[in-house]
């Protein structure tokens, strides 16, 4: 068994964003930037299936810019074998249409028998590319999922969904995107990374991949949600009660 | 322009969401057919015919659809897609399964949780955890969206007798060309409670990890009961397995668009205002006055939430 784990570099999610003044984006330079979290359960659910002698390879794909090798040199560091980086340029947006027809064509050379992917990542919030590459593939979808389970030649997946969760059976290949309660994943210490350094990652520009990676949505402009104000302290559960009566009174 | 709806349901009833994606679907324009499929689905059929403004139900009852799986509804929006300009349905979690994979088959970037309609082809959308708000245009030939139904009024229903045969008049039977799938439904864990529907609850209480343990969260329960609300909950307290996961409101979890909003408990991450950003009023029960949630709620109490919530729940006037 062969797996391919796709992750993002995003803005580090206890960075609190600025968004900038001109409404053309937010600010990204000089701020923190890690693994996209739902990614790193996706990377840590792969890990585990290696540690069970269930999976003899583990790769690690971004699509990105340099600075992505450092997620790539984690991912290593929690244990994946090897790593690609499809480098892009330096702010260069990519849709994740753009980003499941590259991915596509790796699964198509690396013929990997599982694809793992984040449910979403914490900047654009799209929720979008594992289903995308699924479709594209033709192959099952396991989405926000919260537990996975290989059997001969299927794989079951509980997925996380509005009344509850739902197990399915799917057939193999087939593509899994993390939840994250699907598992704890592992801190990476240092000497980890040191021993990191020693995996290969391959480098490739994106754009020597035919693919159009032009966008095509229009951004418009980034702005800022409104703001609230805090409000009144209260002073007993009295006053508490008669808040709630009266706010619940209201149409 | 013509717009389809796929209407989302649980095989018995159609979910609360679709009257607000009507709603969102009137503000782009246009004639609007909503798709139903699934199976033994003709009263959700019926249901959906009766939404105020639905031109016409597409419905499509056969057992291979009793499960919403994306591989086989995405085939089937696709052959549908040529008659329609916007493809769209709810952004709950059948829509967000589906959708990105059809719009993938059309070659198009789809747009996902739309929250505000500026014109057929310009949507807002939250990104960072709702911290940033995209105003984007789309020139694709076709528009394909997921609505968060939150933040939509919904329509009402078709008075009696409009219509012919109370809406029955408007639903077409549509056939299929042979489809297989090889993924199968093994079992489903349903939340079993009494209390309103979350996303479209006018009430919400939850609580956080301060709640402390599942058993102490039966006085959350109990508070939401007396004001007949829906109950919610932090990450931190389903992770610790205070609460089911559908409970969960954030980033991640639901996103709630209440009239009344209680937390309790609760700090306020970043990744849990998201999903209550448009709660009108917030009450919020904490003991620490720096708390972000307190900072950002109408009004707060400060205080041990083990001694104000029974007190708070003797003291209020039963529903
Ligand atoms: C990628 C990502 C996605 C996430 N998605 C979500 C999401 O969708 N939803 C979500 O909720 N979280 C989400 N989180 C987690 C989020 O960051 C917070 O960790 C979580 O919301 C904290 O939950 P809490 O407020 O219950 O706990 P805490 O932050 O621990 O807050 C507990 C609060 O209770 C107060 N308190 C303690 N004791 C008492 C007492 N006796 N009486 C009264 N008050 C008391 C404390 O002062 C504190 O304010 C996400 C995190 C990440 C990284």
């Amino acid at each position: 068994m062969k797996i391919l784990v796709a992750l993002k570099r995003v803005v580090d999610h206890n960075v609190r964003i600025r968004v900038k003044e001109d409404g053309s984006g937010v600010e990204t330079e000089n701020v923190r930037h890690s693994m996209n979290p739902f990614c790193k359960h996706a990377v840590e659910a792969a890990v585990q299936i290696k540690e069970q002698n269930k999976a003899k390879e583990i790769i690690a794909i971004s699509i990105g810019p340099i600075e992505a090798k450092d997620v790539l040199l984690n991912a290593l560091a929690m244990g994946c074998d090897r790593a690609i980086l499809l480098k892009t340029e330096k702010e260069q947006k990519i849709e994740p249409l753009a980003v499941a027809k590259l991915l596509k064509i790796i699964v198509q050379q690396e013929k990997p028998d599982l694809v793992f992917l984040g449910k979403q990542a914490i900047d654009d919030d799209a929720n979008q590319t594992g289903q995308m590459l699924a479709g594209l593939l033709d192959w099952p979808q396991g989405t926000f999922s919260s537990k996975i389970e290989l059997e001969e030649n299927r794989v079951n997946v509980t997925r996380e969904v509005d009344f509850g969760r739902a197990k399915i059976s799917m057939p193999i290949p087939a593509v899994i995107t993390a939840d994250l309660r699907l598992n704890v994943p592992r801190k990476t210490a240092l000497p980890m990374i040191i021993k990191a350094k020693k995996k290969p990652i391959n480098i490739m520009e994106a754009k020597d991949f035919n693919v159009d990676l032009q966008n095509r949505l229009i951004v418009e402009r980034i702005s800022e949600p409104p703001k609230r104000e805090g409000g009144k302290i209260l002073n007993n559960v009295q006053e508490l009660a008669n808040i709630i009566n009266e706010l619940e009174a209201e149409k | 322009m013509r717009i389809l709806v796929l209407a989302t349901h649980d095989q018995n009833r159609l979910l609360a969401d679709n009257a607000r994606i009507i709603g969102a679907a009137k503000k782009l324009g246009g004639e609007i057919d909503m798709l139903v499929v699934g199976h033994n689905v003709r009263d959700v059929a019926k249901n959906a015919s009766k939404l105020e403004g639905v031109n016409k139900i597409l419905l499509l009852d056969d057992k291979l659809f009793s499960r919403p799986f994306a591989q086989l509804i995405t085939p089937l929006l696709v052959q549908l897609a040529d008659n329609y300009s916007h493809i769209i349905t709810s952004s709950n979690s059948v829509g967000r399964n589906i959708f990105p994979r059809l719009a993938a088959k059309l070659d198009l970037m789809p747009i996902t949780d739309v929250i505000k309609i500026h014109s057929i082809n310009c949507f807002d959308r939250p990104i960072y955890a709702g911290n940033a708000i995209e105003t984007v245009k789309n020139e694709q030939a076709k528009t394909i969206l997921t609505i968060r139904a939150s933040e939509f009024e919904k329509v009402g229903q078709e008075k009696e007798g409009e219509g012919e045969g109370e809406g029955e008049g408007k639903i077409e039977n549509i056939k299929i060309p042979k489809l297989a799938i090889n993924t199968s439904f093994i079992e489903e864990y349903r939340t079993k409670s009494d209390s309103p529907d979350l996303t479209t609850a006018s009430i919400v209480v939850a609580g956080g990890r301060a709640i402390g343990s599942k058993e102490n969260f039966a006085l959350v329960k109990k508070l939401a009961k007396k004001l007949n609300a829906a109950i919610g909950a932090t990450r931190a307290a389903v992770d610790l397995g205070y609460a089911p996961n559908d409970w969960q409101i954030g980033q991640t979890g639901k996103v709630i668009a209440p009239k009344l909003y209680i937390a309790i408990g609760i700090s306020g991450a970043l990744q849990h205002i998201a999903g209550i950003s448009g709660a009108k009023k917030i009450v919020a029960i904490n003991d620490d006055i720096d708390a972000p949630m307190v900072k950002i709620a109408d009004y707060s109490l400060i205080g041990d939430l083990n001694e104000i919530l029974p007190d708070l729940i003797s003291r209020l006037k039963q529903k």
